[in-house]
């Protein structure tokens, strides 16, 4: 990191060298903006999409400038606010869980293959290398989570395949074999420090921008994840994350009811009720991008850093 | 023998030949080393233990498992899946005979390839290309905000970028068909989900779109640890600043672009699904141009339920993918040792 920023200040320090011509700069300048727009616009349409009336939007098709806007997909979505509350909660969970779960075991690996003096290093090194380089393919890891240990429909089948992750372990490992100088281990000893203790008290603390890295990156994998739910759930009372239930949405406007025999019901005994279809998936939409969009800046910057520093390959 | 402490005598028995004290020395020597690395590394051992059962369960156990794929695999009530997997009868390369007889694997194959190489070729080309530009921006205020608003699909989820791929592209509502096309004065009515034709140019452009920033933000970072020096000797002599990007720039990041490109080709037969499941709204008229291995391996499990055919598509995946890493690795070693992965 220090690298990348002495690089950046390096930069600042002449100015005029790689200075390009004015028309240049404003072209550049103008195409970046064009593509800033490319890149927000669609959210934009979904957005607008979703504060627009249903009727509006059956006849004048998607359009940033809508004739009538309406609540009515939120108020739609409110009336089943328990579904959609109920998978916030349980990408939530998956989350937080996950990501620290994972985190521990990741870097209690990491530790001990990143010790020049553990005579066994490569050979665990290997152990954990391998499941990189070759996998089982979906059936029979499926098969394992199913028929072996059961765990279809529930929340621990949400969590248990994304914890450790090789590539991230690997990079844990070379911030740990970089960054520690081996000196800290030998006093550490002589000071009468067991493994556990220089781990948690002197590693651990010592490697915080490579956690935050492969934490930033666990937490988006599992938020993200709607693989899991897809595969594993069929139930319909399972837990099921946000992330699967816009999923199902899309395909499926009676999915954003927690109940949908009794939805059909109410169609059936109405048929005057209208469903906002297309408005109330977009709304849906909405709330599941929300918390991405607040949480992003922060995201990207930790990114940006953990990428740069050339980190991200172990 | 019960290993013992260093500092038990070195010989127990009193009737023990020379030749028998001589072996014994090195075994006891051997027994006390392996007490010592225990006592030692112990730790070491409790602290990798959550994740050798993980690897062993997630991953270890499947590889092993992905030999059913050579199996006739049947399921009886109350058994295991070991028992299930051990009883079923072996049935050679019959699974993959089936696979191969298909036009599918056909399909998967090269689209999952053909795909991939188009996508390698979109990220690194404008992946670069969006680097010297950031990198040449006067503004640098500006050039992190364009940055950062260019990271922002990277982080979607793929179920959010098939609503917004939606709204463009559903067919009688959607922007594409209502707007864009009409003010271009096409008059269209294509319907995009089921008109596998233009799903080649489609994909590309929604995969570009949502990973060029990570592209750009890897080519910035090695353009910007270029020495300047090099820059201020090429203007001293004169070189206009495409000569600039030709000579020094493309020349000095070569390594990073070779070693990502490699990464990728590592990969070329492993594809994004949720790209693929998702985006295309796992639309079956559109599989001609839009089925991969990765969705074939779900769609003929979870939907079809053969798990003959489906394991072997998943395993003949595993194993190309295997060699195209290896290959890919070995490539990456002889340019730059330091970034090969092993």
């Amino acid at each position: 990191m220090s690298q990348f920023q002495a690089a950046v200040r390096r930069r600042a320090d002449i100015p005029a060298v790689q200075r390009i011509s004015g028309p240049a700069n404003t072209a550049i300048n103008i195409f970046f903006a064009i593509y800033t727009l490319l890149c927000v616009f669609p959210l934009v349409v979904v957005l607008i999409a979703s504060f627009t009336d249903e009727r509006t939007i059956l006849v004048e098709g998607y359009s940033l400038m809508p004739e009538v806007w309406s609540l009515e997909a939120y108020r739609f979505l409110l009336k089943d606010w328990w579904a959609v509350v109920d998978s916030y909660v349980v990408s939530i969970v998956v989350t937080v869980v996950g990501t620290v779960v994972g985190l521990a075991m990741m870097s209690m690996y990491a530790y001990p293959i990143s010790r020049q003096d553990f005579p066994f290093r490569n050979v665990f090194a290997f152990f954990l290398f391998f499941t990189i380089l070759f996998n089982g393919g979906l059936v029979p890891f499926y098969l394992v989570y199913t028929q072996g240990l059961h765990l279809q429909n529930t929340l621990a089948v949400l969590i248990l395949p994304l914890l450790v992750n090789g590539f991230f372990v690997l990079l844990i490992r070379t911030f740990f074999a970089n960054t520690i100088p081996k000196e800290l281990f030998e006093s550490a000893k002589i000071d009468g420090a067991g493994e556990w203790r220089i781990f948690t008290q002197i590693v651990l603390p010592l490697s915080l921008p490579a956690l935050a890295t492969v934490g930033l990156f666990t937490t988006l994998n599992y938020w993200n994840d709607w693989f899991l739910s897809l595969l594993f759930i069929n139930d319909t009372d399972a837990p099921v994350t946000i992330q699967f239930r816009m999923y199902k949405t899309l395909l499926d406007i009676q999915y954003l009811s927690a109940n949908a025999s009794a939805y059909s019901a109410i169609l059936a005994a109405n048929p005057n009720f209208t469903i906002p279809g297309e408005t109330a998936r977009m709304a849906m939409a909405v709330v599941g991008i929300g918390p991405i969009i607040f949480a992003y800046p922060f995201f990207q910057r930790y990114f940006v850093h953990g990428l740069t520093v050339g980190a991200i390959k172990g | 023998m019960t290993p013992q402490s260093p500092a038990s005598p070195p010989i127990q028995k009193a009737g023990a030949t020379a030749a028998e004290a001589a072996a014994e020395i090195p075994k006891r020597n051997a027994a006390s080393r392996v007490l010592l690395h225990f006592r030692k590394f112990g730790a070491f051992y409790i602290m990798m233990a959550p994740t050798i059962v993980f690897l062993i369960v997630n991953n270890y156990i499947p590889m092993i498992g992905s030999l059913i794929a050579f199996k006739n695999i049947k399921f009886a009530y109350g058994e295991t899946l070991v028992q299930s997997f051990l009883r079923s009868e072996w049935v050679g390369f019959e699974n993959f005979e089936f696979l191969f007889r298909t036009t599918d694997s056909w399909i998967i194959t090269r689209n999952t390839v053909l795909y991939n190489a188009v996508f390698i070729f979109l990220n690194t080309v404008i992946g670069i290309a969006f680097a010297i530009m950031f990198n040449a921006m006067r503004n640098r205020l500006l050039a992190k905000f364009h940055q950062t608003m260019m990271f922002l699909p990277f982080f979607l989820s793929m179920v959010i970028v098939s609503y917004l791929v939606y709204a463009f592209l559903q067919p009688e509502l959607g922007l594409l068909n209502r707007v864009i096309l009409p003010f271009f004065g096409i008059d269209n009515t294509t319907d995009w989900y089921s008109d596998p034709t233009w799903w080649p140019v489609i994909l590309p452009i929604i995969n570009t779109w949502k990973n060029i920033g990570y592209y750009a933000v890897i080519y910035l970072a090695a353009i910007i640890g270029i020495d300047k020096e090099y820059y201020e000797a090429a203007m001293i002599d004169g070189a206009s600043r495409w000569r600039q990007i030709r000579v020094i720039t493309i020349p000095l990041i070569r390594p990073v672009i070779i070693v990502m490109v490699m990464l990728q080709i590592g990969r070329i037969f492993y594809s994004d699904f949720g790209l693929f499941f998702q985006v295309t709204r796992n639309s079956g008229a559109l599989y001609e141009t839009t089925l991969v291995i990765d969705t074939y391996v779900y769609q003929s499990f979870i939907g079809a339920g053969d798990i003959g055919m489906s394991s072997a598509a998943g395993l003949y995946q595993a194993a190309v993918g295997f060699v195209l890493v290896l290959l890919a690795n070995w490539v990456i070693r002889r340019i730059s040792r330091n970034d090969a992965l092993f």
